[in-house]
């Protein structure tokens, strides 16, 4: 069992949370030309490291806020986490 | 070689089976080969063997960190089937399929194949007739397909909840008979053996850490036993894909999740076939030892552990149990996980990258075991011939940014939960 410290509600476990990904994927600036190779980026492209990955979770049957959760891949580790707002590193 | 048959096994009975040779040697690697296959499990395993059997190439070496069959070739639920919609897909693991069937023969090792037929359900009539379309497509592509209804169910695998107050009622079923089980170890080592015997050398306990790139061109790999040269080199690494990725500044359309299987106890014959669940992700069958062999949900995180976690498990468990309310009562004998090279639209990828001699086999999703010797044969004609052969045309790497997806479910980019 996971257990996420969600910054809205303190220490949850993961039961509460679904999951939602790589957050450091930037989606293309609108009102731009977007290059087919930038769509491929964004929508299919993956980092997917071993160690350290900043990703989102939904705290869907809690807050229902998007949050960001640093985790580490190969151990599940939780470093921190942060709302969906906050800049990171 | 030493060929394994009945008699061999009596004659090495009268010397208390101390006679018996080395199945694969433990080579010391050599300066250079004319092919690198970083990987040692089924697809690894595989691609050599039909390098060396089918395009007379034996300078090989397969580079292994681990030992083989140690990755998810021993870690699947064994199940091998070829019930697909797409063309690209259907028409290549009917390939696996037509390879399965020989296998034992071929390898001159008893892998025990079984085709036993997998059963899949469906609860509503909608499901049953997306499975009329998927049975029809099949049978335009020479696969067994079978449209079941209730009844026939009933009659095949009675130990079903058939009552009236379940959830998801069992409206029917799409089966294929030719589809079954394997000895998934029994693969590898029968691979490995071969491909040992033919010159192939499998070196394990070395690990890759870069590779030696000029000009475009793949040179060699440095190893934790020392630099290799080559002109061509393969990876079949599933769920580390990425992790060799990164030391060739490539992104892939894949993600690295985790997936978890466990068996029961062994209990007497009670399961035919295979069965899948239509109202969610779950599917078992029964060993020949008697254990219930179960798998379902990825864990829904990126993940490089090969150890489950078990709020997972439990979901996975409690739609077993809605399909066979027996396994309620029986222990857990075991649960392990292993790491899935999860593409972004459930199809692999077999084909050449935009270095010159290195070849990419990956995205294998929940389905790598059955794919094993249409992998290696198709993959080993994509190394020898530098062009992909016409069952792996669609599984190319650039489809993703022409749109030439191969999305068999339909589910979109969200691997974790397709």
């Amino acid at each position: 069992m996971l257990y996420i410290k969600c910054p809205h509600c303190g220490l949850r476990s993961q039961n509460e949370f679904a999951y939602g990904g790589d957050a450091s994927v930037k989606r293309p600036e609108l009102n731009k030309e977007i290059s087919d190779q930038e769509w491929d980026e964004f929508v299919y492209l993956r980092k997917s490291p071993r160690g350290k990955h900043l990703e989102l979770w939904h705290h869907v049957s809690g807050c229902r806020q998007w949050i960001k959760v640093l985790r580490d891949t190969s151990t599940h580790e939780i470093f921190n986490t942060y709302k969906s707002e906050e800049k990171v590193g | 070689m030493q060929k394994y048959s009945f008699l061999s096994l009596i004659k090495n009975a009268f010397s208390a089976h101390k006679g018996w040779e080395v199945a694969w040697k433990d080579p010391t690697p050599k300066k250079e080969y004319d092919v690198v296959i970083i990987g040692g499990g089924g697809h690894g395993l595989a691609t050599a063997y039909y390098l060396a059997k089918e395009h007379k190439i034996t300078n090989i070496a397969i580079i292994e960190k681990g030992w083989i069959g140690g990755g998810n070739v021993g870690r699947n639920t064994t199940i091998i089937r070829s019930n697909y919609m797409h063309d690209e897909n259907g028409l290549f693991y009917e390939k696996g399929m037509e390879l399965w069937r020989s296998m034992s023969q071929d390898l001159n090792f008893n892998i025990m194949f079984s085709p036993r037929g997998i059963i899949n359900l469906a609860h509503s009539d909608a499901q049953m007739n997306a499975y009329t379309r998927r049975g029809n497509s099949m049978r335009l592509n020479g696969i067994d397909a079978v449209l079941l209804n209730r009844e026939e169910v009933k009659k095949k695998v009675p130990v079903l909840d058939f009552s009236d107050n379940v959830r998801f009622p069992i409206f029917g079923a799409l089966m294929q008979p030719s589809a079954g089980t394997a000895r998934h170890d029994a693969v590898a080592w029968g691979y490995a053996r071969q491909a040992d015997s033919m010159g192939v050398d499998i070196i394990q306990h070395c690990e890759v850490t870069g590779f030696d790139i000029s000009n475009g061109k793949i040179q060699g790999i440095k190893t934790s036993r020392g630099d290799i040269k080559t002109k061509k080199v393969g990876l079949c690494v599933a769920g580390s894909t990425s992790i060799l990725a990164e030391m060739l500044n490539m992104t892939l359309p894949i993600e690295t999740h985790l997936l978890q299987a466990c068996v029961s106890e062994p209990i007497k014959p009670i399961l035919d076939h295979v069965v899948t669940f239509g109202a969610g992700h779950f599917y078992c069958s029964q060993s020949d030892k008697g254990e219930m062999v179960m798998g379902g949900d990825l864990d829904g995180y990126n993940s490089y552990a090969q150890r489950g976690n078990l709020p997972t498990l439990q979901h996975v468990l409690t739609e077993g149990i809605a399909m066979f309310p027996f396994l309620s009562k029986l222990n857990m004998l075991r649960t392990w996980g292993g790491i899935m090279d999860m593409s972004m639209d459930g199809s692999p990828i077999i084909d050449k990258t935009h270095i010159a001699g290195l070849y990419l086999n990956c995205g294998w999703c929940y389905g790598g075991f059955k794919a094993t010797p249409a992998s290696g044969f198709t993959f080993a004609h994509t190394i020898a011939q530098d062009k992909v052969h016409e069952l792996n045309a669609g599984f190319r790497l650039d489809r993703f940014s022409t749109g030439h997806l191969i999305d068999e479910k339909g589910l979109g980019t969200k691997t974790w939960i397709s």
